[in-house]
């Protein structure tokens, strides 16, 4: 019986030692090393952090190379969950999830590790230096052997409303249906290249991680300095021989944007099998480049939060596409319900109704890490079935159904928003601007059409007036902000006021404020 | 030109000291989004076309680099 990711790296590591399961673009291991390096950093956990406890919080400092992918498995094979932290995080930003977490320990997965972010053992160092004795070996063996399908595999931050990130609990069983629902929709084998786009903190990248063990494929690491290139990411892909993309929509936008396939020739032809995206509505033009270069390939749009485990529905995308008709998010995966509720909670059937997309099934999360409170009002009893615990997770996203029962996402239920393939709360971006004591009141909104997020604000009284022009201005509150929010975060249009407008209750009247902005009434 | 540049520069990324950092690319201080919003802002505002076979990290490690760019593009348009 499969209790854990872990059965997968052991059974590869023994069917087919040598075949190349994990890359960056320094680096390469084989199943067989693939799996000796997780013992090696599984017994260190064990020993140095853990002390033969489980279910405990460890932290790695992340960057986009194999060491990182090394690092969450030993955490996971030691019956501990993992917890990956951008090191280019803020300084305060990570200091608050630190403190969320209390994880048991960090490990440093960097490959370049000249900025001192905090004292803690270095992947690479713990690989050169531990050796595995006859004892490990048993210690490990019993540590996988322990672990039950419902135990927690990793946690993965994300914005939360109030200013505080809230760290969303996956188990191994979520992850475990997630990839046997995928190799049942799509025909992935020990030949897939899964070329990895997004990064570790991304949960995006817990379908290559895991789809390619579990197919016996390999995981390409790519550079993220590539992103910014596209003939060379072209280049890259055509070289490290990649034919699976599971990537963000900012992504792959980026290589239709410029049209890339049509300019640039690489030495060995791309071969491309899938094409998958997510997290953001993917623009039809955007996807016609691609589909022209690859009319054998097959292009998957999928939908879900990191809530329920990456994706709960998924649409193979029909040729020709039509450019004037948005993507649908296609239907649910084997084993996962998804339906619509209003808002007096009652199921919706009938097409081009908006509803609040709700989901049901193995891969919603334990809830959030150390906050039953906000769990409690996200993850609840299913309204229809109240006579035993069954669990819904409600996405905060509205959705209708078209005459064939395929979903459409349409907006938010709240002030969440997309930006550049992040998942962002406005109220966060506007707790960290309320704090800063020239400003008076700040209100954040997202023009979608030229993707700013723009702050509209109203200093302080007291703020000198020659400090309040300008650019200077701007560049005063990125400075004051860039501690506290990630580069993502950082509103790109600023907008002064002498004084935002009330509502009759005496609050920020934001509908106002939207609707005079993205009518270049202000601004 | 190069005032004209820096502008625009300076308004996607208030945080960084273009006149004195030298390897942009190479640093990773810009990302994809800036690289791409970078050279849409700079085809709109010199009325040329960087290409994709442009997009090299040579072009973009400085300002400087950024300006002979756009003046050779400017000149194959003559």
């Amino acid at each position: 019986m499969i209790h854990s990711v872990l059965y997968y790296l052991q059974r590869n590591a023994e069917e087919i030692p040598d075949h190349q399961a994990l890359a960056d673009e320094s680096r390469s291991f084989s199943y067989h090393e693939y799996l000796d390096a997780v013992k090696k950093i599984a017994c260190f956990v064990d020993r140095n952090f853990a002390d033969g406890q489980t279910k405990r919080p460890v932290a790695v400092l992340i960057d986009r190379n194999a060491l990182s992918v090394l690092a969450f498995l030993g955490i996971a094979a030691s019956g501990n969950f993992y917890v990956p932290l951008d090191p280019a995080l803020p300084v305060e930003r990570r200091k608050v999830i630190l403190s969320e977490l209390a994880p048991i320990g960090i490990l440093d997965a960097r490959t370049d590790r000249r900025t001192e972010i905090c004292p803690c053992p270095p992947v690479s160092e713990i690989l050169e230096k531990e050796e595995i004795s006859e004892a490990d070996e048993k210690r490990f063996r019993i540590m996988t052997d322990s672990i039950i399908d419902t135990d927690p595999l990793y946690s993965i931050f994300t914005s939360g409303s109030t200013g505080v990130p809230k760290g969303v609990l996956i188990c191994h069983r979520s992850v475990l249906d997630l990839v046997n629902a995928f190799s049942e929709v799509f025909a992935f084998g020990q030949d897939s290249v899964f070329g990895n786009q997004a990064p570790f903190d991304f949960d995006v990248s817990v379908k290559d991680i895991y789809n390619a063990l579990y197919c016996g494929g390999r995981v390409e690491i790519i550079p993220k300095k590539k992103f910014g290139m596209p003939k060379l990411l072209v280049e890259y892909l055509a070289e490290k021989e990649i034919n699976t993309l599971i990537w963000a929509v900012s992504a792959v936008r980026i290589v239709s944007d410029f049209r890339t396939f049509d300019k640039v020739q690489t030495q060995k032809p791309v071969n491309l099998k899938y094409v998958m995206f997510s997290g953001e509505v993917m623009p039809p033009s955007s996807l016609e480049h691609w589909m022209n270069h690859f009319p054998e390939a097959v292009f998957v749009n999928l939908y879900g939060p990191t809530e329920i485990t990456c994706n709960c529905t998924y649409c193979i995308i029909e040729k020709p596409v039509d450019p004037d008709k948005p993507l649908s998010a296609g239907k649910a995966f084997p084993n996962t319900r998804v339906f619509l509720l209003n808002d007096k909670n009652e199921r919706i059937l009938e097409p081009g109704v908006v509803g609040e997309i709700c989901v049901e099934g193995t891969g919603l999360a334990l809830g959030y890490w150390n906050n039953p409170q906000k769990t409690a009002e996200v993850f609840t009893d299913h309204p229809e079935f109240p006579a035993y615990r069954n669990t819904i997770y409600h996405t905060g996203d509205l959705g209708y159904y078209d005459d064939e029962g395929r979903i459409y996402f349409s907006s938010r239920a709240d002030s969440q928003i997309k930006h550049m393939g992040h998942r962002i709360e406005l109220g966060e971006i506007e707790a960290a601007l309320n704090a800063l004591d020239f400003i008076a009141a700040a209100c954040c909104l997202y023009d979608a059409q030229k993707e700013n997020i723009v702050c509209v604000f109203q200093l302080s009284p007291l703020t000198d007036p020659e400090e309040t022009e300008g650019p200077a201005l701007k560049t005063k509150i990125v400075k004051a902000i860039s501690s506290k929010l990630p580069k993502y975060m950082w509103p790109t249009r600023f907008v002064r006021m002498d004084a935002l407008p009330l509502t009759s209750h005496q609050k920020t009247d934001r509908v106002r404020i939207r609707e005079d902005y993205l009518a270049g009434k202000i601004g | 030109m190069k005032e004209k540049i820096l502008e625009i520069l300076q308004d996607i990324r208030p945080d960084v000291d273009f006149l004195n950092e030298t390897k942009l690319i190479d640093d990773e201080i810009l990302d994809s989004f800036d690289i791409i919003t970078i050279a849409s802002e700079l085809n709109e505002a010199f009325d040329v076309d960087i290409d994709v076979a442009d997009l090299e990290p040579y072009n973009f490690n400085t300002v400087q680099a950024m300006q002979e760019l756009i003046t050779e593009l400017q000149e194959e348009d003559l």
